[in-house]
């Protein structure tokens, strides 16, 4: 017997209130619209990051503004500036206690390359000690790039085989 | 600017003091032995409070003294600098009486000058680096350092393990990356100089 007040969700008149779908479908939907963002603001790259959460730019549009600074609530790590030597290990622990499942996006020259940085201090891209998924170039990205390489990371997520990672026992992020 | 009478009896009162040319401010030379008393009379006695500076210089390997301590002082009565140069006299284990006490601002500056050339400052309350990380073995701003470092384990031993990673040398391919004082900014900001090599054609001259 079918509910009034389901008239206007899903018409269930063949299958009953059954939705058929896959399973990597379900989860990657839900994992793409919820990114929780731990800002790993290290030098002027966290301002812009800054600007894209606050009205003008507004991340909140494509869901993902959640800003988490304790990396057990977040599943999304945006280093956001310069990764010197000193720093590496720090980020690297942060990315350690962050849960499965878990992205980076190295954001700007910097923290994808090393940036104008060549010297002793500053590790040459923080893709040495983390796995990025998505990088942004500029110096600083503006806000829409960061916005731009977001979206890349969710339409990532949606192409994932989550089923298969979740019962694989091989952590699904390494280090290369 | 600082008077001319001040400056002779400045010298008058520390006779072991010596003037070094300089084109912008009052220089004189200080034997290390000296600098305290002479930081603590400029201090209470002359106006000078604020220390706007202290660093180091490195001469180059040969010289016979290596290591010299610049300290920089601004006196808001004469409203005027004064620049202090103090050599260390042992080139190859450099050392420095602290300033810390006279001035507490040198604290941090002469942790950093620690850090990076290497001289000990004799009696600092905290005496450890403030930018690298405490095992790091060299001191890179010392002229035999390579700008583009050395090869270093990181310093945790256990992320190292992980990720493989570890302190190298940075990419040089067409530099060096010096911004040229003249012409106009689009053309003067730094950027590679000498794109004849890259990391596989090693520079020819």
């Amino acid at each position: 017997m079918q509910s009034k007040s389901n008239e206007f969700a899903y018409n269930g008149k063949v299958e009953g209130d059954v939705i058929v779908t896959r399973s990597d479908a379900v989860i990657n939907w839900i994992r793409k619209h919820s990114v929780w963002p731990m800002p790993m603001g290290l030098a002027c790259c966290a301002i812009e990051l800054m600007a894209s959460a606050a009205s003008r730019y507004d991340i909140s549009r494509f869901g993902m503004e959640v800003m988490r600074f304790s990396p057990r609530q977040s599943d999304c790590m945006i280093v956001a500036g310069t990764v010197t030597y000193k720093m590496a290990e720090v980020v690297r622990r942060i990315y350690d206690q962050m849960g499965d499942p878990k992205w980076v996006v190295a954001m700007g020259a910097c923290a994808s390359t090393g940036g104008m940085y060549r010297s002793y201090a500053v590790m040459q891209g923080v893709d040495n000690i983390v796995p990025v998924d998505v990088y942004v170039s500029g110096c600083p990205p503006r806000p829409e790039a960061l916005l731009d390489a977001m979206m890349k990371l969710q339409d990532k997520i949606g192409n994932e085989s989550s089923v298969r990672n979740l019962r694989s026992t091989q952590p699904v992020a390494t280090s290369r | 600017m600082i008077d001319e009478s001040f400056i002779t009896a400045l010298f008058e009162k520390h006779s072991y003091l010596s003037k070094l040319e300089s084109i912008d401010c009052l220089t004189v030379r200080c034997a290390s032995e000296n600098l305290i008393s002479l930081l603590s009379s400029l201090r209470d006695d002359d106006g000078f409070e604020l220390m706007v500076d202290l660093t180091a210089i490195d001469h180059g390997e040969s010289e016979s003294i290596r290591f010299s301590v610049v300290i920089h002082l601004y006196s808001l009565v004469h409203r005027g600098y004064l620049r202090i140069h103090a050599n260390c006299s042992n080139n190859d284990n450099p050392t420095m009486p602290t300033c810390s006490e006279v001035y507490p601002a040198a604290n941090w500056h002469e942790r950093e000058t620690f850090d990076m050339f290497g001289i000990k400052f004799i009696g600092h309350p905290n005496h450890k680096r403030i930018l690298m990380w405490d095992d790091y073995p060299y001191f890179p701003l010392r002229k035999e350092f390579p700008l583009a470092g050395i090869d270093t384990p990181l310093p945790a031993a256990d992320v190292s393990e992980v990720t493989d990673a570890s302190v190298e040398p940075a990419p040089m391919m067409g530099g060096p990356f010096v911004a040229s004082a003249s012409g106009p900014m689009s053309d003067s900001e730094p950027r590679a100089k000498d794109e004849s090599w890259t990391e596989q054609n090693e520079k020819t001259s």
